[in-house]
């Protein structure tokens, strides 16, 4: 039997040409004229002071770990949302229990300034 | 898709199934990585350009052709021929890599949107955590185009914008739950088929949450922080000229139209229409034709909407775009989820037909209660600032 | 062999040079940044994997919980590491012995329960219709294995807290 993931993958190995032949295209017609100034660092004319790979603050990695839970959770519940039509009255007790103990990760984060901005 | 094969097969006897499939298969991709960005480009370019302009009560391009129709082929043709300049601090593999994998991310998408009855790529039996799971190579390319540019702003500009995709994608997959609930499915075709009432009236709540996310995931205003001229120049692709620069370009119209079409396929019924399937078969041309005029016709008002959208509202602040996000649409959204849940087993209601009712009032319900917790907690917040500034007074 | 089994052999060969082509480059590479993308190629060799073994839910998760969020923390670390982003690396420091003996160690382990074990094999009827549709899935989740459902949301609720209460930790 056929996947239907056939598809997908002609798909990427086409997708991927696009790129190869737009660069390919545009390299053969446009001009090449560098100069220093010309590849330096953009930053608004002002000469450029350092690496741009500096240390940033550690308010982004805390939304990226309360996503990874939530993005986890949502993977839990979508085999539960497909199969619910199926499934007897206690799916929805063992669904909403679910949810709730989600929710209560939501609530403790945010009590907690995870989700403060500051 | 199907038909398509079959008609191959009886005007070339010698062709075996797989091979025709294989034909079939290849020109739509190559109809998807090809002839759709230059079309939706084009064409979604000119439409914003012309919407926004009547909104700002100016006219839009109209030099390049008849009511500047052609003002999208000049730009490409501007693009083409536009020095491609690569920073010599960057790191060169990694700057080259990130606009291609943009796109491609984009692109991969459409191979799960059903354009008409019997046309769609892949009809995947998870076929809306797909969508979602894709959508994931798209945060990569700009992490990496932020990176690789060693430009201080393109970089803060990618924290920036992941950290709103991120913060976005939770709504949107808690809204696609509550469609999956509603449809028992995943797969793209069993949504349509399961709206004989669209979910836009049904599951409008899941609607709201959905467009917003979507609107926010394409990076587009109200939720534009990553081009935010005053504050961080043009974002994670400052450094990116010429055609690299247009891949970006490309898979930011690409997405707007496929986030619209997704919208349209999980709420207004996809290629549905009036006429479809009773008078005119679905199977026949004809049928396949109206059903990708139904669909356009769908897709382009979602559009439509998302650049009204753009022209009406101001642009949010970082930290009121993540408080949106994690302390209004997450909640409203699990709120949501065990309503629909609680009123789909509801055994009165199932046998009775009425379901859609049900939903409907449910969703209302969700969203008068959040709206006016809200707007209670806009009111606190509001006394409690007063009072420091009467006290400040004093 | 027919030729749909002999394109199954490429695509497994191409996936095989991506994942561990890409495992490698992750130990190998100087440049911290760039051994987080070798994982992100890694990872998506993973992908291909389960779409091979027909598998399409768990290759969506994989995508989806690996590469859109996984990897994302690891380069937000990455990034947000003081020291780490520059340019060069040097790949080891004082402890590579004991690393080198606990990865072996780690190695022989796992060799050994693959070849002890005897895996359950799918019948017959299974492998005829290998699509198992996330529908089964979610009835044998909520059914017989319900308990473990209950408790992967608790244990979730435990990593939240644990990760704010370091995050917050580190800040203050």
């Amino acid at each position: 039997m056929r996947s239907d993931f056939v598809f997908v993958g002609i798909l990427v190995v086409v997708a991927t040409l696009l790129p190869v032949v737009g660069l390919g295209v545009a390299r053969l017609i446009r001009p090449k004229k560098p100069n220093p100034v010309k590849l330096s660092t953009y930053e608004c004319g002002v000469e450029s002071i350092g690496d741009a790979w500096v240390q940033f603050r550690a308010q982004y990695y805390i939304y990226a770990l309360v996503f990874v839970v939530f993005d986890i959770e949502a993977v839990f519940l979508l085999p539960w949302a497909v199969a619910y039509g199926q499934l007897p009255l206690y799916a929805l007790v063992e669904g909403v229990v679910f949810i709730l103990i989600l929710a209560l990760a939501l609530a403790y984060a945010w009590r907690k300034g995870a989700l403060r901005w500051s | 898709m199907d038909a398509t094969v079959s008609w191959l097969i009886n005007l070339i006897p010698q062709m075996t199934e797989p091979v025709a499939r294989l034909i079939v298969d290849l020109v739509y991709a190559g109809a998807l990585a090809f002839v759709a960005p230059v079309v939706v480009v084009v064409a979604f370019t000119y439409m914003e350009r012309k919407v926004i302009a009547r909104i700002q009560d100016r006219v839009g391009p109209n030099r390049a052709g008849p009511f500047g129709l052609l003002q999208g082929l000049a730009d490409a043709v501007k693009m083409l021929t536009k020095e491609d300049i690569t920073p010599q601090d960057a790191d060169r593999i990694v700057y080259n890599l990130a606009p291609a994998l943009a796109v491609i991310g984009v692109i991969l998408v459409y191979a799960v949107l059903p354009v008409a009855p019997g046309v769609i790529g892949a009809d995947l039996n998870v076929g809306v955590l797909y969508v979602v799971a894709v959508g994931g190579i798209g945060t990569m390319a700009i992490l990496m185009a932020g990176w690789s540019s060693n430009n201080k702003y393109a970089l803060l500009s990618a924290f920036r914008v992941v950290a709103q995709l991120i913060s976005y994608e939770i709504p949107m997959i808690i809204a696609l739950l509550i469609v999956v609930l509603a449809a028992g499915s995943m797969q793209m075709g069993e949504i349509i088929a399961a709206q004989d009432v669209p979910f836009l009236f049904t599951l409008p709540l899941a609607f709201i949450i959905f467009l917003m996310a979507t609107i926010a995931e394409i990076g587009r205003s109200p939720f534009d922080l990553l081009e935010a001229e005053s504050e961080i120049v043009a974002g994670f692709h400052v450094e990116y000229s010429g055609m690299k620069f247009a891949f970006f370009f490309i898979g930011e119209y690409m997405h707007l139209f496929v986030g619209a079409g997704i919208a349209t396929t999980l709420f207004l019924g996809g290629w549905r229409g009036p006429f479809l399937g009773e008078v005119i078969s679905e199977a026949s041309i004809l049928g396949v034709l109206l059903g990708f005029v139904y669909f356009l016709i769908k897709t382009v008002f979602i559009v439509f909407l998302m650049i009204w959208i753009r022209g009406t509202l101001p642009r949010f602040r970082i930290d009121h775009l993540l408080d949106f996000g994690w302390k209004f649409l997450v909640p409203v959204g699990l709120l949501g989820l065990i309503a629909v849940a609680l009123v789909l087993k509801l055994p009165f209601l199932s046998s009775s037909g009425l379901m859609w009712i049900g939903l409907l009032v449910a969703n209302i319900l969700v969203i008068v209660v959040s709206l006016a917790a809200v707007s209670m907690a806009a009111r606190r917040s509001r006394s409690v600032a007063l009072r420091g500034v009467v006290g400040a007074d004093r | 062999m027919p030729a749909d089994q002999i394109v199954r052999y490429i695509v497994f060969l191409i996936l095989t040079v991506m994942t561990l082509g890409g495992a490698l480059g992750v130990v190998v590479s100087r440049n911290l940044f760039h051994s987080a993308l070798f994982l992100v190629l890694s990872f998506a060799g993973v992908v291909g994997y389960y779409v091979l073994l027909d598998a399409g839910f768990l290759a969506a998760v994989q995508l989806l919980i690996y590469i859109g969020a996984i990897a994302i923390l690891i380069l937000f670390a990455v990034m947000l590491t003081r020291g780490l982003m520059d340019k060069r690396q040097s790949q080891h420091n004082q402890q590579w012995l004991i690393a080198a003996l606990v990865a072996l160690l780690i190695f022989v382990v796992l060799a050994v329960v693959l070849w002890q074990v005897e895996w359950p094999v799918a019948s017959e009827q299974a492998l005829a219709s290998p699509n198992v549709s996330v529908s089964q899935l979610g009835q044998e989740l909520l059914g017989p294995y319900v308990i473990p459902f209950e408790v992967a949301s608790v244990l979730l609720l435990v990593a939240l807290i644990g990760a704010v209460i370091l995050a917050r930790e580190t800040e203050s």
